[in-house]
């Protein structure tokens, strides 16, 4: 069974959104995903200062097995992301809601967040893959 | 598994598996507007008897001239055992190795040709090869602007001394996908690129840059300081380059401070015949920092569990089996058998060989470009260094008539490139590669004054 924290939202397209302190939305992959796409071996991540919309692509994961879109859950400008994955992609499937963060985003659109699906809710979306 | 075509009825149960009616609505995801219509100007089907007849004779239109023509493509010496190699069956038949464990043979050969490839250029990586020299300079292009995140630009500056129809091919492949190419003229007198053309473009941001060296002209370009000046700007540098000339020449990894970023070209010289203009096959190779956004397919080398070497392919998740419409590119393997003869000319040839084969190229240009300036109103149109081609004028004359006037006698004296350039229109790029002994030259010599005082005849 995934991990899947309560405290956190989630996207029908397998992301998830940490709202830290500043207000700013950390964005990345859930355990759910990382365990379909197998071991990490390379990031491409969004440019900072980019603005994104919700939907739009940023960035992509590859696995040994896959490649897959990374799809903006909010959106906002893109201002910072993650350098330690261009070494470490692995962190992504040891520790996907800690150091396998992707971005972060200043949100344009607080209410972005309130339209992502809540754990339970994401919890019975995989269940009825 | 048989290769043999599918049925009708073969064809119907997968239709009909897949949940379709007909072969037409897998296409549908395609914009009406940029599927083929039917291909009317593709001429039916012709028994192969007739085809049989059609190549022999177009072939025999090659057949009994002394060349003196390059300008991308030349005639080398290459040794009888390389495409005896290469037409072994092993060889022949192996198509491209979707089932890398079952093709170890073909995978090694990959692996040694980019090796080959990686040496010569002095990049970190190079790949299993492209069509050709020109779409491959397009392909380079849209590497360039998917690696090059940080210019923000769909732009590129083209050097006007790459080859015009390289240019043109470029512009075919990458302006539908909204990249705009920007030509910069090169210096008339000296027939290289000066930095200020190019410095002229600066104010808007540019991904790449795109020289070549040996440029079209067959001069040598300041590549250190273009290289320099490109990574200045933020832009990635695109070296076109033949194969031939880097084995004299520093690596395409030593331009400038931190070397030229992609390397292309045309990958003919090296034991591929002229062979009517094709197949030939283009080369690629890269730095590592960009080796995930490289076109084509990678052959790696690694170990079974048992600790044996063996080779793989590499980096397939940027190719279009897996990442379908998002691939880098839907180029696989290409040029396969080209690029066999190639490994294999290179192979019996050696670094050393193919080193002395560029210098004869140089000297016997060099001769031919003294013997036929000392024909009044023949001149050589840009001095400076250069490598085995020429641009030589000829004053006074319908040089496009000289040319055919020679070609009549046997002789294809070089390219005529009033087409491309208007400046130069009374001249035309010669080149004697080691193939032309003193006699060939000679020959030209004579063959020119006579069509010259022909000519010079005619109009008195």
């Amino acid at each position: 069974m995934s991990d899947i924290p309560s405290e956190l939202k989630y996207s029908k397209e397998h992301e998830w959104v940490r709202i830290d302190d500043d207000g700013h939305a950390i964005v990345g992959i859930t355990d759910h995903a990382q365990e379909l796409l197998g071991d990490m071996v390379y990031v491409e991540l969004p440019e900072v200062g980019t603005n994104v919309a919700v939907e739009d692509e940023t960035g992509v994961v590859e696995s040994v097995k896959a490649a897959s879109d990374v799809y903006a859950p909010v959106s906002g400008e893109i201002i910072e992301v993650n350098e330690d994955l261009v070494d470490e992609p692995e962190n992504i499937n040891s520790q996907p809601y800690e150091g396998g963060w992707l971005y972060k985003v200043e949100l344009a659109n607080e209410s972005d967040v309130d339209e992502l699906l809540t754990a339970d809710e994401y919890a019975d979306l995989i269940a009825d893959e | 598994m048989p290769f043999i075509p599918h049925s009708a009825k073969d064809l119907d149960v997968m239709l009909d598996t897949i949940g379709i009616d007909s072969i037409d609505d897998l296409f549908d995801e395609i914009p009406t507007e940029i599927q083929a219509q039917g291909l009317d100007k593709v001429p039916t089907a012709l028994p192969e008897m007739h085809l049989g007849k059609l190549m022999n004779q177009r072939a025999s239109m090659d057949d009994g001239y002394v060349c003196f023509m390059g300008a991308g493509c030349y005639e080398h010496h290459i040794p009888a055992a390389v495409w005896d190699i290469a037409m072994r069956g092993e060889f022949l038949t192996a198509y491209t190795p979707y089932q890398a464990e079952a093709s170890q043979g073909t995978l090694q050969l990959i692996y040694e040709f980019q090796s080959n490839i990686a040496n010569l250029t002095g990049l970190y990586a190079a790949n299993a090869s492209l069509y050709d020299g020109a779409s491959g300079v397009a392909e380079a292009i849209l590497m360039a602007v998917r690696a090059n995140r940080k210019a923000k630009s769909r732009r590129v500056l083209v050097a006007g001394s790459l080859h015009p129809r390289y240019r043109q091919v470029v512009r075919s492949i990458v302006e539908s996908q909204h990249i705009e190419i920007v030509e910069v003229d090169y210096d008339h007198d000296h027939g290289v690129m000066d930095l200020a053309a190019f410095q002229a473009y600066e104010a808007e941001p540019f991904a790449g840059v795109v020289i070549q060296h040996p440029n079209f002209f067959g001069n040598m370009e300041s590549v250190d300081q273009l290289t320099d000046w490109a990574h200045s700007k933020n832009a990635l540098m695109i070296a076109v380059t033949n194969p031939l000339s880097l084995t004299l020449m520093k690596p395409i990894s030593d331009w400038g401070e931190k070397g030229a970023d992609i390397a292309v070209g045309e990958g003919q010289p090296l034991g591929i015949p002229m062979a009517s203009g094709g197949p030939h096959y283009g080369f690629m190779a890269c730095t590592q920092a960009i080796v995930r956004q490289m076109p084509g397919r990678i052959i790696g080398k690694t170990v079974d569990l048992d600790g044996n070497p063996g080779y793989t392919l590499t980096l397939q998740a940027r190719e279009q089996h897996i990442r379908r419409a998002k691939a880098t590119s839907n180029i696989c393997t290409n040029q396969g058998l080209a690029v066999t003869a190639s490994t294999v000319h290179m192979a019996i040839m050696g670094a050393e060989g193919l080193a002395r084969v560029a210098t004869a190229c140089i000297k016997n240009t060099q001769k031919l470009v003294e013997a036929i300036t000392k024909i009044a109103g023949v001149s050589v149109v840009f001095n400076g260094p250069r490598f085995h081609e020429a641009v030589v004028s000829i004053a006074n004359v319908d040089v496009e008539a000289v040319i055919q006037g020679m070609t009549d006698r046997g002789i294809i004296p070089g390219f005529y490139l009033g087409e491309h350039y208007p400046e130069l229109a009374d001249a035309l790029l010669v080149c004697a590669t080691e193939m032309r002994t003193d006699d060939d030259i000679a020959l030209y010599v004579e063959t020119l004054k006579d069509v010259l005082n022909q000519s010079g005849g005619e109009e008195n």
